[in-house]
Parts: structure tokens; C-alpha cells; sequence
């Protein structure tokens, strides 16, 4: 039996030939994902100003609060996180299959410019006020109809690579990351079955109406989380945390079973969304105990992360890059027992329709899914332009204090803010008379959305400066071969 | 790749013996502690699928047949319960009676308070404060309509120009350009001279060119010397004390295109012990008559 230690990374490899990896739209999805994370962000930061300040609303219909918070929703989970996510699941597939990406660079393109396109229509329907009014669903019909060409193209090119591949079995990270594009296709189709208003209408009808569109909405929201920026992350994390730490998984078992409790567990979930509304009293049972029961699902992602460092934990001081991979699994980790506790109706009744939940979305979102992108970034942006590293280290640590900083005083400030609210909606005098007004608990919540504010200003700094080290990583750097071995070896195709 | 099976020599963990890109497994077993927290998870599952309605069968409920249809009115009903003997005693006095008697007085409070913060502080403001643009202050002496209990119930009760078909509180100010009753020269010459009502530093000429057209359209509802008439709601016009702003522009604003605001009626919106208990709040604020 040979012996594997940290020191030795990839001693047990045979060189083989590396086939002709399809790499140009993957770095161009790495500098999407950093340009949509930056106008995401910055979108955000408007938005949250705007809570504190209703002034920056601008009386115009364009500009208003409900009409830039869905372009900030897509502009970070589908437009920052889906460039994210297609840029590393292609990369990875293509690397742990040993198999150039089905369908070629011109898959590639299609999918890079395609994906883009959908992205700058949705974010222009909404402000020209174009909406379903869906939660995170908010695309009309003729984009949804683009978006799933689209994604079945994804589909193809990634699953067609998966089945020409080379090696015998296939990584954990492409378990998840199939997963995710499957799961996101039937949601999104289930969710926007709909009737334009009339022949040519830009508008829709939702084919479910009442409450069991409601149900059908919230089934597709709360799966969004659990396949896109849950299980989607997941494969990423699966690929980079190891790159980065250089070491094995930690659990090989665990990955299986927490993979299959995952994807069964968390579709029943979603009606956790609707505690207290006309849905029926036995779905929302459902929905809250299957949330319970995810609980530990997910926290195998977290184990199965933190645990690969054993053996590597010194790398954590040397290697920032792995600190924001190693941070977003403790924020999912955060989040993933924070879901199952607030999921319980009596929880729920205090924090529904309050802050609670946008810190609770935040730590999930700014915590795990943005440091998570940032850790892969920052190994994948060297490897793909072939440098030996990142043009400032200092810098990435500027980014990691930053950005670690912002989401402590966002989710904070939003507990605070989110528990106050619900305590005070609640709170009765001794002869029976509510204590507070509606416009008492905005009031009182001001301070924490300027809080908040600064929690996001400090998080686009962050991003900026990555931004920053990427244009000079990119420009600057020396072109570096070999050294890594992860760098494309054009030179060598087998095909 | 064969599958090759190897030890870490760190975790003295075995690998699964596969490998991608470089990246291998360890084949450690399931945490004990995970393992059984995910088991506790399913049997805390089972025993609320079993103890809270979660089965699509009609009538059944769990064995505790908590329903939230159910919870939700039992917890109002207590709540109603609790209060019904006291309002039922707010609804037969008037407000007057209420702020004579202690503890009816302090019960109002409390709830005139709530009444008034969820109905109310919208325009009046959170403190009965007044904002400029025609909401006027709640807690001085300078009434509209009057600042007595009956005055302040009246008010509240039907509105202001609330378009109701009694019409009480329902008069208001005639846009004197847009109706041509006055020039905009005309008009000017009379905010000069209502502006010279309260002291203020106008052109004389024109004080007296407006002092004539005030006496012909002003004088009986605001009265001679502006000192206003509660029975029209007509404002002092002989104070520092302006609904819609004491500036020139303001005033030929006022009396050129009228103002006319509108407070909404509240009776049949709010129970009569609500109406009571915000009159005997309003009342309280400061300039209560």
C-alpha cells in the first residue's frame, strides 16, 4: 500500500496526456462572475441605502426600491453566482473527466454569450417594469423561454462531457454540480408555466393561481437555494478546497450520503415559506419537519470541507485564498442550522416577514456563496491566465478582512433589526392593546439599515480590490508555465 | 486510472483508490455524532408528523388537532374576551364622561394611543406634531374645528371634506382665481393684507388695495381680523400658525387655487370605543378644550 502525505501533492499520478481543455469562456465567466459580483453588490448597497434613506428612491419609476431590488437579487445569485457557477463546473468537469468539453469551444461561446444576453434582458425588463412577480422568478415569459434553451444547452455541453469522459468513475463535484443543472431546469420550467395576457403581451398569467401558486412559487424559491447556490457551491467547493489545501476529502462516505439525503430531503422543504398563510396546515408541517431533517444533510458539505484541511491547517496562514473558501463552509455551516431553526412554525412566527430573514439569506449568500466564488477565484484566475500566483497576497487579505467585516455587521445588524421588529409587532400592553405601531418598528429599525449599508459598502471595497488584483494578476504578472501543475498544457493535447 | 487504494499517512485514513485531476478521497467512516443527530432529526420528524396535522386527509389534525385556523381565533377571542367588559363601557359614555372617570380615562389612554399611532400618526405625526402641507398640529391650542370633546369626536367621527352626504365638516374655501372671483392682481393685494394680519412687513399700498377685497370675500368666514371661525373650520389668519406655510407664495397659493384638504371619516372604520378612546388620547395631547 503506497502513502500519501500532504508534502508529496499528486506523487501518485501517472503523467497522461491532458486533452485540449476548452479554457477561453471559462476565463471569460471568471471575469463576468467578478464584473456582476461588483454591479451586484453596488446594487445592493443602493438598495439598502434606500431602506435608510427613501429619498434615494428618486421619484422615478426606474429607480425605485421595487424595481432595483430584482435586478439586484438576479445581479448576485443568477448573474454573479450562475457565471460562477458555469465557469468552474466547465472547468472542473472537463478536468475531472479528462475529457475536452462536449460540444467544444463553440459550446463554450454559446453558453458564455448566451448566458450573458439572459442576464442583460432580465436586468432591463425589470426596470422597464417587466415582472411576474415571482420571487427570484422574476423574468417574463419570452426571457424564461430563452433561459431554457439556454440552460438545456448547458445541459448537453456539461452532461455530454460527463459521458465521454476518461476517467472510470466520476467526482463528487460533478454529482453535485449535475445536480444543480438538472434541479434548476425542472424549476424553472415549473415555475413559469404561464399564459401571456394577450396575443404579443409581454405579460403573463401564472398557469397555478391562488394558493397553489404560492406553492409552486416557494416549492421553485426555496430549491433555488437548495440546487443553485446549495448544491451548486457544494460541487465547486468539492473541486477547490482540496486544490487548494492539496489534500484528500476528507469522507468519500459521507459525500454519498449526504449527497442523496440533500437531494432528496430538500425538494419537500419549500412550503416552510408559507407557515401561517392559506396553505394547508399539513403542507406547512411538511415543509418544516423535511427542513429539520436537512439539517444534518448539510452539514456533511460542511464536515466533508473543514475536515479536508486536517493536515493543512498551516496552509490557512500562508494561503488567503483557502481562508475564503475555509470561511464560506463555516458561514454555510451558519446558515444550514440557522434554515432548519427558523423553518419551525413557532420560530417562524417571530421571524417571518421581518430582517431576520434577509440577514439569514445574507449570511447564506455573502458568507458562503460570495466567499466561496472569491476562494475559487483566487486559485483559478492564476491558473487559467498561467501565472505562478496572484499578483498581491496583501491584497487578498485586504479582501478577506473586508469582506468578513461587512457580512459580520450585514447579518448583525439584520438580527438586531429582525428580531426587534418581530418582538415589537408581538409586544401587548396589560390590558391588552398592541404596544406598537407599524411606522414605530421603521423607526426604530433606521439605525440598523445604516448599519447594514456600511456592512455592504465594506463587502463591494472587498470586491473591488479583487477586481483589481485580477487586472493586474491578469496584465502584469508574469506569464508563468509549468511551475503549477495545473497550468493547461496546450502543448500536449492527445485529441 | 486502476483503482489503487493507498493510506494518509496524516489521518491514517485508506483512499477510495480513485483519483481525478490530482484530487483523491479518504474513505472515513460517517461521524458517529452526525450519524445520530441526523437520526434524531428523523425521529423528531416522525413524532410531529404524528402529534401536528401533516396527512391530506380531511379532518385529520394530529393527535394534538392543533390547527392554525383553530390557534389563531381561540388566541383573538381571549384577547376580545379580555377587553369586551371595558369597551362595551367606552361605547355608551362620551368621551367627556371617559376623561372624568380614572379608570376609564386610563384605559383610553392606552388604547387612544395604539388607535392613534396605527390610524393617525401617518399625517398628524407620531407625536400628533403636525407636518407642513395641511396636517395640522394635535397637540396646541390652535383648532381648526374645534378642541372640545364633542368638537374633536365630531372631527374624527366624519372627516374632513370626507365627501359624506350629511356634509358636517364638508365646507370648504372657494379657489378664488380659478373661479374668478379675483384677478391674480386681486389676489396678491389680499395675501398682502391677510399677511398684514399677523404683523408682518408688507407694502402698505397694497395692505390697503387688499384690505377692501378682504372685507367683501374673506372677512365672514375667517372674520374681520382673521381671527377665524371653528364652525367653518376657517384658520386664524391672525397668528404665526400656517397649514400650508406662512410665505408669501403660499398664501396667494391658498387663496388662488383653495386648499381644501381631507381627513378621512373614521366612523364605521373604527369601533365607537376606538373613536371614544382616540378623542380622549387627541384630547390629551396638549390643547385639549
Amino acid at each position: 500500500m503506497a502513502t500519501l502525505s500532504a508534502t508529496q501533492p499528486g506523487a501518485m499520478s501517472a503523467p497522461r496526456p491532458m486533452p485540449d481543455y476548452v479554457d477561453g469562456p471559462i476565463r471569460a465567466f471568471a471575469i463576468a462572475t467578478m464584473f456582476w459580483g461588483i454591479v451586484g453588490f453596488l446594487v445592493g448597497v443602493v438598495i439598502a441605502s434606500q431602506l435608510a434613506w427613501p429619498l434615494l428612491n428618486l421619484d422615478l419609476e426606474w429607480t425605485h426600491f421595487g424595481r432595483l431590488r430584482p435586478v439586484h437579487t438576479s445581479a448576485v445569485i443568477f448573474a454573479f453566482g450562475g457565471c460562477a457557477l458555469i465557469g468552474t463546473s466547465l472547468y472542473i468537469v472537463q478536468r475531472t473527466c479528462r475529457a475536452r468539453l462536449f460540444g467544444g469551444e463553440e459550446m463554450g461561446w454559446f453558453i458564455f454569450w448566451g448566458y450573458q444576453f439572459f442576464i442583460v434582458s432580465a436586468a432591463l425588463s425589470y426596470v422597464l417594469g417587466y415582472s411576474q412577480g415571482k420571487e427570484y422568478a422574476e423574468p417574463e415569459w419570452f426571457i424564461d423561454i430563452f433561459l431554457t434553451v439556454l440552460w438545456v444547452t448547458y445541459l448537453v455541453g456539461f452532461g455530454g462531457t460527463l459521458v465521454k469522459r476518461e476517467e472510470p468513475h466520476i467526482y463528487v463535484a460533478n454529482w453535485f454540480l449535475l445536480a444543480f443543472i438538472i434541479t434548476v431546469a425542472m424549476l424553472h420550467i415549473g415555475n413559469n408555466i404561464s399564459l401571456p395576457i394577450h396575443w404579443g403581451s409581454g405579460f403573463s398569467y401564472s398557469a397555478p393561481a391562488g394558493v397553489q401558486g404560492a406553492m409552486i412559487q416557494w416549492w421553485y424559491g426555496h430549491n433555488a437555494v437548495g440546487f443553485f447556490l446549495t448544491a451548486g457551491f457544494l460541487g465547486m467547493m468539492y473541486y477547490f478546497i482540496p486544490k487548494q489545501a492539496n489534500r484528500p476529502i476528507y469522507s468519500y462516505r459521507l459525500s454519498i450520503v449526504h449527497f442523496w439525503s440533500i437531494i432528496f430531503l430538500y425538494i419537500w422543504a419549500g412550503p416552510h415559506h408559507l407557515h401561517y398563510t392559506a396553505l394547508p396546515d399539513w403542507a406547512q408541517t411538511l415543509g418544516m419537519v423535511f427542513s429539520v431533517m436537512l439539517w444534518m444533510p448539510s452539514w456533511g458539505g460542511m464536515i466533508n470541507g473543514i475536515m479536508t484541511l486536517s493536515g493543512a491547517w498551516d496552509k490557512l496562514r500562508t494561503d488567503p485564498g483557502l481562508r475564503f473558501s475555509v470561511t464560506a463552509v463555516a458561514f454555510y455551516g451558519m446558515s444550514t442550522f440557522e434554515g432548519p431553526v427558523m423553518s419551525i412554525r413557532a420560530v417562524n412566527s417571530l421571524s417571518h416577514y421581518t430582517d431576520w430573514t434577509i440577514g439569514h439569506v445574507h449570511s447564506g449568500a455573502l458568507g458562503w456563496n460570495g466567499l466561496i466564488t472569491f476562494g475559487a477565484l483566487y486559485w483559478l484566475v492564476p491558473a487559467l491566465w498561467s501565472r505562478a500566483k496572484m499578483y498581491s497576497t496583501r491584497l487578498i487579505e485586504w479582501h478577506f478582512w473586508l469582506a468578513t467585516l461587512g457580512i459580520v455587521l450585514y447579518i448583525t445588524a439584520m438580527w438586531v433589526s429582525g428580531i426587534m421588529q418581530g418582538l415589537m409587532w408581538r409586544a401587548y400592553d396589560e390590558l391588552g392593546f398592541l404596544q406598537y405601531s407599524f411606522v414605530e418598528t421603521v423607526a426604530a429599525m433606521h439605525p440598523y439599515y445604516v448599519i447594514r449599508v456600511l456592512g455592504g459598502v465594506l463587502y463591494l471595497t472587498g470586491a473591488l480590490l479583487m477586481a483589481w488584483n485580477f487586472y493586474k494578476t491578469i496584465t502584469v504578472a508574469e506569464a508563468h508555465e509549468a511551475e503549477r501543475d495545473l497550468a493547461p498544457a496546450r502543448a500536449v493535447a492527445a485529441e | 486510472m486502476p483503482t489503487k487504494i493507498e493510506k494518509d499517512s496524516i489521518t491514517g485514513q485508506e483512499t477510495t483508490g480513485h483519483e481525478w485531476d490530482g484530487l483523491k478521497e479518504l474513505n472515513t467512516p460517517l461521524p458517529k455524532w452526525w450519524l445520530y443527530t441526523f437520526y434524531a432529526t428523523i425521529v423528531f420528524a416522525a413524532v410531529w408528523v404524528v402529534l401536528y396535522p401533516a396527512i391530506p386527509v380531511q379532518g385529520w389534525t394530529g393527535l394534538t388537532g392543533w390547527t392554525a385556523r383553530g390557534a389563531l381565533p381561540a388566541q383573538m377571542d381571549a384577547e376580545r374576551a379580555r377587553q369586551a367588559p371595558m369597551l362595551a363601557r367606552l361605547r355608551e359614555v362620551s368621551a367627556e364622561q371617559i376623561a372624568a372617570d380614572p379608570e376609564l380615562r386610563g384605559f383610553a389612554l392606552a388604547g387612544g394611543r395604539v388607535g392613534f399611532a396605527n390610524n393617525c400618526a401617518g399625517c398628524h405625526g407620531a407625536g400628533g406634531q403636525g407636518a407642513t402641507g395641511g396636517f395640522p398640529s394635535l397637540a396646541d391650542d390652535d383648532w381648526l374645528w374645534g378642541g372640545s370633546f364633542e368638537a374633536i369626536h365630531t372631527t374624527i367621527s366624519h372627516g374632513v371634506r370626507a365627501g359624506e352626504s350629511d356634509e358636517e365638516r364638508g365646507i370648504a374655501m372657494p379657489a378664488f382665481l380659478t373661479t374668478g372671483m379675483l384677478t391674480q392682481a386681486q389676489v396678491n393685494d389680499t395675501a398682502d393684507f391677510v399677511l398684514s394680519l399677523s404683523g408682518r412687513n408688507v407694502e402698505p399700498a397694497a395692505v390697503e388695495r387688499g384690505r377692501e377685497l378682504y372685507a367683501e370675500n374673506c372677512a365672514s368666514c375667517h372674520g374681520d381680523g382673521g381671527e377665524g371661525n371653528r364652525d367653518m373650520g376657517a384658520p386664524r389668519l391672525n397668528d404665526q400658525i400656517w397649514l400650508y406655510g406662512g410665505d408669501r407664495a403660499s398664501v396667494v397659493r391658498s387663496i388662488a387655487y383653495s386648499r381644501a384638504g381631507v381627513m378621512p371619516a373614521w366612523r364605521g372604520r373604527l369601533d365607537p370605543a376606538m373613536i371614544n378612546m382616540i378623542t380622549v388620547y387627541v384630547h390629551a395631547l396638549g390643547g385639549g378644550e
